[in-house]
């Protein structure tokens, strides 16, 4: 354990925390300090300043889990010390993840044998999940192809506009180009004929989204498997679907068990799911499953011997913390089908109680569907005096977390609120939300359409000209500069960078 | 919250937990079960069955942390919540992180000005870090070649083959040749001669480590920059370097300030260390740090814009904790550089009590160097009776989890035992081990005299070429000694085939 020197002042310890020198002295930014502190000073220096991060539970923009019973809680910090990748020395632990994959791949029907064992792994989430599934698809069309004497340097993939910044990643870094089919105005996802128009004998696979994260909505991966089928015999190019249930691998098998989306539609070859979103664990799992061995080309696999037994590893990142995937093992034995299915219909509910409080207002179209993950986008009937953006800001003020964004193209001049509603956004909370909802526009309709003018003219897009020129104090200038270069920082802001 | 249903049996919830149904049933292991459990009965089940893992403390094969102080670990609970990437929610801990690069920049030297921000990243570990960096010099190699009109689809990187798997994985994914400088006996890092040898024009890189796993050993830096500078002198490559000091990051800068091997190198773009070794943080947490701006191809940047600033960020994992760098900073403002110091100081002296324990018992040679990693990797000086696997199995039965591997190409025939000494391995223990492995050695000596273990040796051809006395005498044995022999045989065989499955 460290031996820390005493300090100089030798009673320093003495003192109360706050009345500590080390509270009074300005913490160091850029470079480390010379000497120790107390551990008590740095725990309430931490502390405090974190107390400015906003509340993540009442981040309503994330479908990352915030809470999870103090039963898990407890293992959680008991498996904080474990490194996962010790497979050898922590085989138990190696065992859950296991025992997680195939109840996973059973939950999205793949073809397995009763004690046959799935092909999957749990990763840090679904980006890795993503990475990894794309370079099976990349490194098998690769393999296809230099088999057909063909040249093999110009992957590509097609999906929506609407898909998350972890596709583009993957793009980017494993060089492979990304084929979008452009959203418009009322259809917000992947238009399965589109799609199928746009494969042609580079690409290495088509990914549908189940949830997409502008609105919730399900992609028609039925429809995308029949024409692919169709498409695929006329060509022969064989080329697979990969299906990111990112936010719906997790609420599709408990609500909608007749949908069909995964391994029972014959294109689909790899699933993505996050641990952390719907499958109610806290940040940094997880799990993408391959319908069976074929699909996950061999070369690509590390093999790691251990207890006898052959442990193949394939992903990104190596040393990693124990507790998410042991959390995910407690939720799934410790709710069962039941318990998911009980979560799923009650985050419903409270989408509705919120739906349904937004409607009442008069002021909102709903964006999102009833079908899908239980989310509500919503946007203003009218936003010429005030925007989403505005409704956004005010609601920080009362506590919530509500973000605003612009669609991608070509639908960018609609722009929508989205509330994430997760297991523990209860319906009391849904209710309190309306009502500050109409606090907020109240209060909007009240401010002068001056400001909102100022902001219309610069934003460009979505207002008619309003040009009046009003005198203005020196405190509603600085509010206008304030507002006018947050919607500018906003709308520039990366419009899928939340889960 | 979960509306549970009331369970059929209303008494259910008045049994004990280990008198309950549900831990006579066993547990689910393909499917997912119908029913839900309470939550007790789920916590207990799964808190018993992992009784069963190893002790992370005595767990000696690994460079990760696994003691942290109690205010750290509350700092960590309360923030087990926060998705990191929400940058935009939680700027606190995204602050907290750019601080950390600027800490860890300043520790290496990085040329950056008083007020100037680093160019880093936190990454869940040395294996995104390493990706990371080995990205941005084939997008600059690239960029470079297309420039010259050269073909750019064969880049290579040339490290030793003591690296570490996350390289391979590297080259595999991102379809890169991984060039390795072979090893020889009694040289188990990369050799900067040979290395710049192998350099060409298809070279994105030469990478260098701080604290070889197997033996952590530092590689001479210095020599390979300045070798590396003289030919790209000659060809005008310009070919850089990179350096993998996942362990000796947080080594080098307390105990050895004066050896040149970060920033202060010109050839060094970019440093990859991982906070969960010795930056003293749980699993989960590495940076990379590059030299500057001009180092990282701006097109691998996404760019976020919050609070009215740029928030640049280049990482795989998007979703993922913030407890770990919220731990980091903790770390680096709670001891400072006298505490990581001392931390460091005590490690050696440690390392050093293990080390000279071992050698007093006269049966082993040590191969680390006493510069580098605070470890001790130690083989046996004859291994015709009994190998360092069996005495790696042997310390199992105390707890202890000491690993025994083969060295990598052209040193296969070598095995040796490594114990890492973290902050948390104490001097006592360090005692303690000694008496046991000693134990342990007067166990298998006594062992042997009674009857001959000559035949299990000669099956297990893996790890050593001189066998020469030929143990093929058949000895009546008893069912459990068969038994014995052929799990320690096929143990053996299993770990030989083992690759550096270790951090």
């Amino acid at each position: 354990m460290v031996l820390s020197k005493t300090s100089s002042e030798s009673d320093v310890s003495l003192h109360s925390t706050f009345a500590s020198r080390y509270v009074r002295t300005s913490l160091p930014r850029f470079k480390m300090p010379e000497n120790s502190i107390p551990k008590e000073a740095a725990y309430q220096i931490i502390n405090d300043e974190l107390m400015l991060d906003g509340n993540p539970r009442l981040n309503l923009a994330s479908f990352v889990t915030t809470w999870m019973e103090p039963e898990c809680d407890k293992l959680v910090m008991a498996a904080i010390n474990k490194n996962y990748v010790d497979m050898d020395e922590y085989p138990v632990t190696t065992e859950l993840q296991n025992r997680c994959v195939n109840m996973i791949a059973h939950l999205f029907n793949a073809p397995l044998g009763e004690s046959e064992t799935a092909v999957g792994v749990g990763t840090v989430g679904s980006s890795e999940a993503i990475m990894l599934a794309g370079l099976a698809f990349k490194r098998k069309w690769q393999n296809k192809r230099k088999a057909e004497g063909k040249p093999c340097d110009n992957p590509n993939i097609v999906t929506g506009a609407n898909v998350q910044v972890c596709w583009e990643k993957f793009a980017r870094y494993f060089e492979v180009e990304l084929k979008e089919v452009k959203l418009r105005d009322g259809y917000y996802v992947m238009d399965p004929v589109k799609a199928v128009e746009m494969v042609d004998e580079n690409t290495i696979c088509v990914a549908a989204i189940l949830g997409s994260t502008l609105n919730g909505e399900f992609e028609d991966v039925k429809l995308l498997n029949d024409l692919l089928v169709q498409k695929n015999e006329e060509t022969g190019w064989d080329t697979p679907i990969h299906v990111d249930a990112a936010s719906g691998g997790f609420i599709a098998p408990f609500l909608y068990p007749e949908l069909e989306w995964d391994f029972r539609l014959p294109l689909v070859k790899s699933i993505n799911v996050s641990g952390h979103k719907y499958g109610l664990v806290y940040a940094g799992i997880g799990w993408v499953i391959w319908r069976s061995k074929q699909d996950l080309p061999e070369e690509l696999i590390f093999h790691i011997n251990y207890l006898g037994a052959d442990q193949p590893t394939f992903t990104l990142n190596f040393s990693k913390g124990s507790s998410q995937i042991i959390a995910q093992y407690y939720q799934l034995i410790r709710l069962g089908y039941e318990g998911y299915k009980n979560i799923m219909e009650n985050c419903q509910e409270n989408a509705m109680v919120l739906k349904e409080g937004l409607l009442k207002t008069g002021r909102f179209n709903i964006v999102s569907k009833d079908n899908g993950v239980p989310l509500v986008a919503f946007s203003l009937k009218d936003n010429s005096r005030h925007n989403e953006f505005a409704v956004s800001d005010m609601l920080r003020r009362f506590g919530w977390i509500v973000p605003a964004y612009t669609m991608p193209p070509d639908a960018q001049h609609v722009t929508v609120l989205r509330v994430v509603i997760r297991e523990d956004f209860s319906r009391t909370l849904a209710e309190r939300l309306v009502v500050d909802i109409e606090k907020v526009l109240h209060e909007l309709d009240t401010l002068p359409a001056k400001i909102d003018a100022m902001m219309s003219v610069s934003a460009g897009e979505d207002k008619g000209p309003n040009g009046g020129v009003v005198k203005k104090t020196a405190l509603e200038t600085q509010r206008e500069i304030t507002t006018v270069w947050r919607k500018f920082v906003m709308e520039r802001k990366k419009t899928n960078g939340v889960c | 919250m979960v509306v549970t249903k009331t369970i059929p049996d209303s008494g259910e919830q008045l049994n004990c937990t280990f008198a309950s149904r549900y831990v006579r049933t066993s547990l689910p292991k393909f499917r997912m079960p119908e029913q839900p459990i309470p939550k007790d009965a789920a916590y207990q089940i799964i808190h018993d069955e992992l009784m069963l893992d190893g002790n992370p403390r005595l767990n000696l094969a690994s460079f990760v942390t696994t003691w942290m102080e109690p205010e750290c670990d509350k700092l960590i609970m309360a923030s087990i919540n926060k998705n990191y990437v929400d940058m935009d929610e939680y700027p606190v801990t995204t602050e907290l992180q750019n601080r950390c690069v600027n800490m860890i920049a300043h520790l290496f030297n990085a040329p950056i000005g008083e007020t100037e921000t680093a160019v880093g990243v936190g990454t869940v570990g040395s294996s995104e870090a390493i990706v990371l960096a080995g990205l941005a010099f084939k997008r600059k190699w690239q960029q470079k070649r297309k420039l010259e009109g050269k073909p750019y689809d064969k880049p290579n990187i040339v490290t030793g083959a003591n690296v570490q798997v996350c390289w391979e994985k590297f080259a595999r994914y991102f379809e890169v040749e991984l060039k390795e400088v072979k090893l020889t006996e009694g040289y188990y890092v990369m050799d900067p001669v040979k290395a710049v040898e192998m350099v060409d024009e298809n070279t994105i890189c030469v990478a260098a480590i701080l604290g070889s796993t197997l033996n952590g050993e530092f590689e001479d830096v210095k020599l390979l920059n300045e070798l590396l500078t003289q030919k790209n002198k000659e060809t005008g490559w310009n070919t850089p370097i990179h350096v993998d000091a996942a362990s000796g990051g947080f080594i080098a800068p307390f105990l050895y300030p004066d050896l040149e091997w970060d920033f202060r190198l010109p050839l060094v773009k970019s440093i990859n260390v991982s906070g969960h070794k010795y930056g003293l943080v749980y699993a989960g947490i590495g940076w990379v740090v590059w030299r500057s701006k001009e180092d990282l191809p701006d097109e691998l940047i996404f760019h976020i814009n919050y609070l009215g600033s740029d928030q640049p960020t280049f990482t795989l994992n998007f979703s993922k904790g913030s407890s770990q760098i919220i731990a980091q900073y903790y770390q680096l403002i709670r001891l400072g550089f006298e505490g990581y110091k001392n931390v460091m100081e005590n490690c050696m002296e440690n390392a050093k009590v293990l080390k000279e324990g071992i050698m007093k018992m006269g049966r082993f040679d040590i191969i680390s160097k006493d510069i580098g990693v605070p470890l001790v990797a130690f083989l046996l000086k004859d291994s015709s009776k009994y190998t360092v696997f069996e005495i790696s199995e042997n310390l199992r039965r105390f707890g202890w989890i000491v690993p025994a591997y083969t060295m990598p190409p052209n040193a296969q025939h070598i095995a040796v035992l490594r114990v890492v000494i973290r902050e948390d391995f104490s001097r006592s223990l360090a005692e303690r081990l000694i008496s046991d492995i000693q134990k342990v050695l007067e166990e298998m000596d006594t062992h042997l005299d009674r009857s001959s273990t000559r035949v299990a040796h000669v099956t297990a051809t893996v790890d050593e070429t001189h066998d020469g006395d030929g143990g093929k005498i058949a000895v009546k044995k008893s069912v459990r000694e068969s038994h014995d022999e052929i799990i320690k045989h096929w143990r053996r065989l299993v770990d030989g085939l083992k690759t550096n499955g270790v951090c």
